[in-house]
């Protein structure tokens, strides 16, 4: 497993390097959470539609942080490289969902925060238990599967309109428990916190299905002909 | 596509991509769906909840029935050119012939089925776990095929719409658990289409298992055909090449002499 | 018979969808056929 810390440290290196998390993707996302709220033109809907609109922000974000986390190998040819190694492809698999993960949690942290002041969410307490594991859950499987899907894209014509195209699909289930168990844990009066609860469950179970997905499938996607 | 893709005509090349089995099949599905059709309209009654409407399910349950179909077939075929190595290609042809008969068939299932639930529901659509869940499983596989027509190394594409196409295919029994899984509306509406709990007469059940099978002999007559396709589009270049390098070397000798 | 428009439209679609690829399929296949060799074609 030192091999995927030592990709994830890389990968991480190279983004406090070029700052693009900070440049770009942060004020992208703000601004997709502002243009929301100027959508909806109502503060009562903003703060019942805050959970979903907060993950639905960071769907979009993930796909350019992949997106950017891909061109990095394949410029160069840094993966074939990496593989040429002998480096198994699971952990390269595990390196990048890593620093993935880190990547989009610092973003998650900004967009909850810019929810509590922009569109007066109240989190306190036990929700505050809720709101962090629904965070840490969510943004696991969003980061595994970006991961998946970065790869299978990667290289490729077009991969920037493909991207969305084939992981946002994908990614609805995991919105939709996101979006129910964060509404749970901003007190909504819809979902209780057992509910929300039982959507953190179904996060869990999507997460372990695609970290094993990723780490089965890395080996056929990263393989080269020439 | 290759610069050297030969476009005239060959000599000795009169076969085209049928053979006597994608005949037969043919034949049969040109009977069954007239027997389908014929029966949809005319010989079945009007269901003493749906009336007339049900008459829709005759087509929605057999393309929904072909659509899974396909989608499954895709993965297998799938499965099988990332481990047959030798034979991605041709494992591969056939995993995106299936794909797109199903996308096809998908759109037709949630078509018919939103003009179903117009008629009995009173909307085009609903927010419902298994309509939705449906949309998403269409879409994923619309992006399936947009991957399929990306100008690349075609092994490299097959392995990755393979992936694709595996991590697809699980969303289907996502389709089927979301509606357990969400407990939702669906359950009871349920009720009301072929298998449900309404009593279906024996000649309302035979026409909807008629369609199923006439619409897979449609979906195998379809795969077989658009598999040899491209099979053609791909040899063609193969002979394309072949003969360009040919014309290079004659040029060369006549050259040197 | 009631609502015969709905019921015509899903079947016209349906059919119709599929007879379209079927032709655009035989149509492809006479084309590409002429351009292959019999002994190429392993069906043959």
């Amino acid at each position: 497993m030192n091999v995927a810390l030592s990709i994830a440290r890389k990968d991480l290196q190279i983004e406090w390097r070029t700052r693009m998390l900070l440049a770009r993707v942060v004020p992208f996302a703000l601004l997709v959470m502002v243009l929301f709220a100027v959508a909806l033109d109502s503060e009562p809907l903003v703060l019942r539609a805050a959970a979903g609109l907060v993950w639905l922000a960071m769907l979009f974000s993930t796909m350019l942080v992949v997106q950017r986390a891909f061109d990095i190998e394949t410029a160069d040819a840094a993966i074939d490289t990496l593989l040429a190694c002998a480096v198994h492809p699971a952990r390269v698999f595990f390196g990048k969902a890593l620093a993935l993960f880190v990547q989009l949690f610092a973003l998650v942290v900004v967009l909850v925060t810019a929810a509590i002041v922009l569109y007066g969410v109240t989190v306190s307490g036990s929700r505050v238990v809720l709101l962090v594991t629904v965070v840490i859950s969510a943004t696991s499987g969003l980061a595994l599967v970006g991961t998946l899907y970065g790869a299978v894209v990667a290289n490729m014509n077009g991969r920037d309109s493909l991207l969305p195209l084939l992981a946002l699909p994908v990614l609805a289930p995991l919105l939709i428990g996101a979006s129910r168990a964060t509404e749970a844990a901003f007190g909504s009066q819809t979902i209780d916190m057992a509910n929300g609860w039982a959507w953190v469950g179904l996060l869990g179970v999507y997460g372990i299905v695609f970290g094993a997905a990723g780490s089965a499938a890395f080996s056929p996607l990263t393989e080269s002909d020439s | 596509m290759s610069i050297y893709t030969a476009t005239a005509a060959v000599p000795g090349a009169a076969a085209r991509t049928g053979t006597r089995t994608t005949r037969v099949i043919g034949v049969l599905a040109l009977v069954t769906t007239a027997f389908v059709v014929v029966s949809a309209f005319f010989l079945t009654p009007a269901d003493s909840v749906q009336g007339d409407s049900v008459r829709i399910m005759y087509a929605h349950v057999p393309t929904a029935w072909v659509a899974y179909l396909a989608f499954i077939t895709t993965a297998v075929a799938s499965g099988f050119s990332l481990a047959r190595r030798h034979r991605t290609l041709g494992f591969d042809r056939v995993a995106g012939a299936s794909g797109e008969v199903g996308v096809l068939f998908m759109a037709m299932t949630l078509l018919t089925g939103s003009l179903w639930g117009r008629l009995t529901w009173g909307t085009f659509w609903q927010w419902d776990p298994r309509l939705t869940t449906t949309l998403f499983l269409f879409i994923t596989y619309v992006g399936y095929l947009a991957v399929r027509r990306i100008d690349t190394d075609p092994r490299q594409r097959a392995r990755r719409s393979a992936v694709i196409a595996l991590l697809a295919v699980l969303e289907i029994p996502l389709v089927h658990f979301s509606v357990v899984l969400w407990r939702s509306l669906h359950q009871e509406a349920s009720v009301l289409s072929p298998d449900g709990d309404v009593r279906l007469d024996d000649l309302m059940l035979f026409t909807l298992f008629a369609g199923v099978a006439a619409f897979t002999l449609i979906f195998a007559w379809l795969v077989i055909h658009r598999q040899r396709l491209t099979a053609l589009a791909d040899i063609r270049q193969t002979v394309g090449l072949d003969a360009a390098i040919a014309l290079r070397r004659s040029e060369t000798s006549g050259v040197v002499k | 018979m009631k609502d015969l428009g709905f019921i015509l439209a899903s079947w016209l679609a349906t059919l119709g969808s599929i007879g379209v690829l079927a032709a655009l399929t035989i149509r492809r296949a006479r084309e590409l056929s002429r351009q292959v060799p019999d002994d190429a074609k392993p069906w043959v």
